[in-house]
Formats: structure tokens, C-alpha cells, sequence
């Protein structure tokens, strides 16, 4: 019923500043703290956090970050953007942390000229034909790529079977991706089923899946269904490798799959063993120090695309949304935690894609591609 | 498809059917007595996970004593949602019953919400019910046992304190006319509340069962489950006991065979499971165990 009717809940955080009493600088996070990507969320924010207080301040003002809630849902997130832009008056947004979020939200700030970036949508619909809507991460296409590559080449598999949440445009758009690529060097997909988000029964599908003997499992989906994906599977017998996307990487998919999901492999952002310049080293260590955890891709990005946002706001001179949005643009070689960042003209990041896999209940780091 | 295969879709599907089912027992009930359609119950399913969850990881109870306390915690719980919310308008209008419902379904979940938060957790799975046992081809996991088990003693159960008993007697009296049977000499609002208390048990059950099942213990893991308990227990003919359990039983069946038989469906698993919710209706009015009885 919740999601029908929806209920606002936002916080609204207002960390005061020393920097004298001059008028702070409004940015707006928008996450999903609740709902079925909570974790990214919570993530996100403490990531947000981390950056805000290495860099508190951007043209001798103090940065404040009024956080909304998108529910994990798509209409709540165009409601979350609306109340940043009309009632907060933010001058940028970062956020939404997912594709289909994103995207909903994405319209609303278009249309109001606020520049967005968002740490980690991967869906190339977020920023097509939009102008002041940024990404730091890269894009659906090269995951599927890489992730068909992973397949046929590390896990030497020829047939695939897919399983994928038709109601989230990520995983949709991921799925065709990775579809298109891995039939195209010669794999053979034997299996495509779906569900939808919140759905906690697989057992129909992943018997279907059985029959078919597939040599791995795709699912490029979010980590709580993809954990119970695996349990499911691992109780029915059915072993073969699971390849999933950046989704699944949270605490939560460890957590929920405990055993089942160890030997999960999946293309994502980051791992800590790529840190390598001084900004990442900072972030990493205070990360570390605030929130006691390991540093994971989603906090890494929204680390990077505070850190962007306020080097565009530096550069620009100015808290004119026009201005930023043009000085993101020209973001060019920005050292941030994830690496280098360049950003296109058509608001996507050029970004190294790292493979990782669940290892004795860690994030392991496999590799790192160039696309 | 072979028998094998058909056989184990069978299994999961029954499986299912049982947890919508032992839900549906506590809307119907509900409804057989106030003619009330208590959208919280589903909610309860996650009141009785979260209290199970907790008593086992904070308070290392041993897994009997947490589930029998979710049991009785969520039975709690339904008795004071039904003193709190319901009771005062009693009198009132069918309709303003219904939306305080909804409204104590808001609430139950933005509660866990802000105390717990909205990452899932993992629910602790006692070896007992972990694993599964390979008869042949087939996959029997053994929660899959203790859920049928469970459900068909709990259902017995309830049919004979329906059935059997001087309170089963008051809330079948309660059920065609509230009035007369207080005047009778009859404590309505204690039948009301064993009502309310008998259905949380078997939501709380269900809601153990059902974390075991699919371990993800999260705010609104109530909300689908209960949406699919309300269908399995109109299908069956709300207010019938046997036929929420039967109704649960078509839909778990139905969700799993549809997705089974014929996976580019799989996408469309719950308009399916709704349209042949719609065709029953339309050719039995009053679900497949509703009486014909005019109003």
C-alpha cells in the first residue's frame, strides 16, 4: 500500500559550518534511503558526507547538503527533486543512485535548468538528450560488454540464461546489453526469464533455468533479489556461475546470500585496492575512520561526484546553475577516489570498469578494463 | 515437460500456496466477524519477522522460544490494533474502517521504518529447517515440509475452535449479527479481540515461515504477501476458512505453474494471478467456498 499512496519523509540535514556567518551554498542530495535499494542510499549519503567534509566549503561558502528521499521509487523521486528545486532552492543535485530513479528525477531538473550528477545510474537513457543531467560512472553498454567478455572468456561459457526485474530500466537495459553482445562473439543465450521488483519467490524460473543447463547465469539485478536468486538456485541444485552487474554490490548481498553467493562475479566501479592518488587516499582513510566500513563502490562514487560538483562550482566563480552545468562539462583528468574523470559533452564519464567477485564473504578485486 | 519437473513446480507451488494461506485464515476471520477488510494484517507477517529476527540475533533466545514470542508479540499487537484503531468506530460507516486500516498499515511500516531502517536483514535459518532432501530428480526442501505440516495443523486448528467451541460458536453468531448476540449476554469485544488474536498467530507463523522461505526481513516485506493474501482469501470466499486456505493454495499454484510452463510470462505473474481472480469472481460472486446466501 505504501507505494501507492506515497508518505513523505524527508530529512533535511543541516550541519553548520565555522566559515563565519556567510549565506551557505545549497546542494541537494537526492537518495533512495528507504526502499528496495535502501542500502545505495545510506550509502551514498555517507559518502556525501565523507566528501562534504573534506571539502566543506566552495567559493569561501559553506556547502550544505539537503537530503531528500526518492523511496526507491520512481514517482516519489520526481516528487523528492521537485521539493529540492521549489522548496530548498538547491542550485545542484547529486543523486539518484539508481537508473530508473534517475531518470524519473532527471526530467524534472532538466526542465528547471538545475544541473544533476549522478554517482552511479548506468542506464544510457539517464543523460541522453538532456543537458544539465551528469554522470561520474560509465554506462550500461561497455557493463554489458564487458560482462558478455567475462563470460565467454574467463568463465568459458557458451550458453547463457538471463534473469532480470522487467520494472527497473537498469536491469532491462543491461540485460539487452549483455544480450546483444555475448550472441554477437558467438554465445548462445538458452533462457531469458523475468520478475519484478519486491517479487521474493524465483523458484519457477530458476527451475526453468535448470532445465535448460545453461553454463551461467546472468542477472543484472539489484542485490537483494539477486542474494535470494542465488539461495534459490543453490537449494535446487542449480550451480553454475552467477555474473550480475553493479547492482549487487552492497553489504546486504553478502549478508542475504551468506554462502550461496560466494564465486559471484560482477562488473562494478571500484574497489578499495584501486585507490592511488591523494584525494582518494584522504577519502578512503576518513571514510574508514567515520563510518567503520569498507569503502564500496557506491560511497566512492558519490564521494566523486560531490567532489566534481564542487570543482565545477570553484571554476564556474559562481552558484548560477547555467554556470555550473558548463563548468561540468569541461571537467577534464579530475583525480577523484575512482580514478581519472573526464566527462563527455553528452554528460557520461569515461571510466575504467573493475571486475570483482565475492570471495570468503568479501568484495574481492579481480581486474580492471580500459573500455 | 516431464512429471519430474511438473512434480517439483508442484512442491514450490504449494509452498507458496500455504504462506498466502495462512495469511488469508486471518483476513478472512476478520472479515467473517466485522465485515472489515484489515489491511494491516499483511504488516503483521513483518511485525512477527522483525520480533523473531531480533530475538534470535540481540537476545540469543533459541529459535522455539523467539518464534513462539514473535507469536505471541504479534498477537499483542493485533489486539491493540483492534482496541486502538478499530474499536473506537465501530459504529461508524463500513468505509472509515477501511481507511483507518490502511492507516495502521502506514503506520506499522514507517514505524519499522524509522526504528529499524530500510535495509533487509537476513533471518537466522535453524538447521532444522535448512536444506532439502533429494527424492530422485526431485528437490523436496524440507522448510517446504514443515510449511505444509504447519499449515494443515494450524488450519485444523482453527476450523475446530471454529467449529467446536462456545467462542467459536460466539464469533459464528458474531459474524451474522453483532447486535443481537450482545444482547444475548455475549462480551462482543472479547470474541473481537480472540478473533483479531488468532489471526495474528497464524500471520505471525506465516511471517516465520516466510523469512525462513525467502530471508529478507525488511519494513515493507509485509505489503505484496498481504496484496496476495486479500486475493486468496476472496477467491475462497472471504469469510470461509477453508476456502482462504484452498484460495492460497490456487494462487500459489498458479503463480508458480504460469512462470513455470511458460517463462515469457514470468513478467506477467501477478496480472495473471489477478485474472483468474477476476473469472472466478465473475462466475462465483462469493469466491469458490462462499455461501449463497442473500444479504
Amino acid at each position: 500500500m505504501a507505494r501507492i499512496v506515497s508518505l513523505t519523509l524527508t530529512f533535511v540535514v543541516l550541519m553548520f559550518s565555522l566559515a563565519s556567518g556567510k549565506e551557505p551554498i545549497n546542494l541537494g542530495a537526492l537518495l533512495p534511503m528507504t526502499g528496495s535499494v535502501a542500502a545505495f542510499g545510506q550509502m551514498g549519503w555517507d559518502g556525501f558526507q565523507t566528501a562534504r567534509k573534506i571539502q566543506p566549503e566552495a567559493l569561501g561558502r559553506p556547502v550544505e547538503l539537503k537530503l531528500s528521499d526518492t523511496k526507491s521509487d520512481k514517482v516519489d523521486s520526481a516528487n523528492a527533486v521537485s521539493r529540492l528545486i521549489e522548496k530548498e532552492k538547491v542550485v545542484a543535485i547529486l543523486g539518484e543512485m539508481i537508473s530508473g530513479d534517475t531518470i524519473a528525477a532527471g526530467d524534472y531538473a532538466e526542465r528547471a535548468k538545475i544541473p544533476m550528477i549522478s554517482p552511479t545510474a548506468t542506464n544510457p537513457i539517464v543523460t541522453q538528450g538532456k543537458k544539465y543531467i551528469f554522470r561520474v560512472c560509465f554506462i550500461d553498454p561497455e557493463q554489458g560488454r564487458v560482462g558478455a567478455k567475462l563470460a565467454l572468456e574467463n568463465l568459458k561459457a557458451k550458453t547463457a540464461a538471463i534473469i532480470y526485474d522487467i520494472s527497473q530500466d537498469y536491469c532491462v537495459g543491461l540485460k539487452t546489453f549483455f544480450q546483444r553482445e555475448f550472441t554477437q562473439s558467438g554465445g548462445k543465450i538458452v533462457s531469458e526469464t523475468m520478475f519484478k521488483t519486491g517479487d521474493r519467490d524465483f523458484t519457477p524460473q530458476l527451475s526453468r533455468i535448470k532445465s535448460m543447463n545453461p553454463e551461467v547465469i546472468y542477472a543484472p539485478i539489484y542485490y537483494t533479489e539477486c542474494a535470494l536468486i542465488a539461495k534459490q538456485a543453490r537449494e535446487m541444485g542449480l550451480n553454475v556461475p552467477i555474473l550480475a552487474g553493479d547492482g549487487v554490490q552492497a553489504p546486504e548481498f553478502i549478508q542475504l546470500g551468506g554462502k550461496d553467493v560466494e564465486g559471484v562475479y560482477f562488473t562494478t566501479h571500484f574497489h578499495e585496492d584501486m585507490v592511488d592518488n591523494p584525494l582518494a587516499k584522504k577519502y578512503l582513510e576518513l571514510f574508514k575512520k567515520d563510518t567503520g566500513k569498507e569503502l564500496d563502490a557506491f560511497a566512492a562514487q558519490a564521494g566523486d561526484a560531490y567532489f566534481i560538483l564542487i570543482d565545477a562550482i570553484n571554476r564556474a566563480g559562481s552558484t548560477d546553475p547555467e554556470k555550473i552545468r558548463n563548468a561540468i562539462v569541461e571537467t577534464k583528468d579530475f583525480n577523484g577516489v575512482t580514478g581519472k574523470i573526464t566527462m563527455k559533452p553528452d554528460g557520461n564519464a569515461i571510466k575504467a570498469m573493475v571486475v570483482s567477485k565475492v570471495k570468503d564473504g568479501k568484495f574481492a578485486y579481480v581486474t580492471t578494463i580500459m573500455p | 515437460m516431464d512429471l519430474s519437473f511438473a512434480t517439483q513446480q508442484v512442491i514450490y507451488g504449494l509452498t507458496l500456496g500455504c504462506l498466502y494461506g495462512l495469511l488469508a485464515i486471518g483476513y478472512t476471520m476478520v472479515y467473517g466477524v466485522l465485515r472489515l477488510i484489515n489491511f494491516a494484517h499483511g504488516d503483521l507477517l513483518m511485525v512477527s519477522a522483525y520480533v523473531a529476527f531480533f530475538g534470535i540475533i540481540i537476545f540469543s533466545l533459541p529459535w522455539p522460544v523467539a518464534f513462539l514470542g514473535a507469536a505471541i508479540f504479534t498477537a499483542v499487537i493485533g489486539i491493540l490494533i483492534d482496541r486502538g484503531a478499530y474499536k473506537p468506530i465501530r459504529k461508524s460507516p463500513r468505509i472509515s474502517a477501511l481507511i483507518t486500516a490502511i492507516g495502521v498499515s502506514f503506520l506499522l511500516e514507517n514505524l519499522a521504518l524509522v526504528l529499524i531502517g530500510g535495509r533487509p536483514k537476513s533471518f537466522p535459518i535453524p538447521t532444522l529447517f535448512n536444506g532439502s532432501l533429494s527424492i530422485g530428480e526431485l528437490k523436496v526442501p524440507v522448510l517446504s515440509l514443515w510449511i505444509l505440516s504447519l499449515t494443515l495443523v494450524l488450519l485444523v486448528i482453527v476450523i475446530g475452535i471454529v467449529h467446536k467451541t462456545r467462542i467459536g460458536m460466539a464469533m459464528r453468531a458474531l459474524s451474522r449479527d453483532i447486535e443481537t448476540v450482545s444482547l444475548m449476554g455475549i462480551d462482543e469485544n472479547r470474541v473481537i479481540s480472540f478473533t483479531f488474536a488468532l489471526g495474528s498467530i497464524l500471520a505471525a507463523f506465516g511471517g516465520v515461515m516466510w523469512c525462513m522461505r525467502y530471508p529478507a526481513v525488511e519494513p515493507f516485506m509485509g505489503v505484496i504477501p498481504g496484496l496476495k493474501a486479500f486475493v486468496a482469501a476472496v477467491l475462497g470466499g472471504i469469510g470461509n476458512v477453508t476456502g482462504a486456505a484452498i484460495g492460497g493454495l490456487i494462487l500459489g499454484l498458479a503463480e508458480v505453474l504460469i512462470v513455470a510452463i511458460q517463462p515469457d510470462w514470468s513478467g506477467y505473474r501477478d496480472a495473471i494471478a489477478f485474472c483468474i481472480m477476476i473469472v472466478i469472481l465473475l462466475t462465483r460472486p462469493r469466491g469458490i467456498m462462499g455461501e449463497n446466501l442473500p444479504d
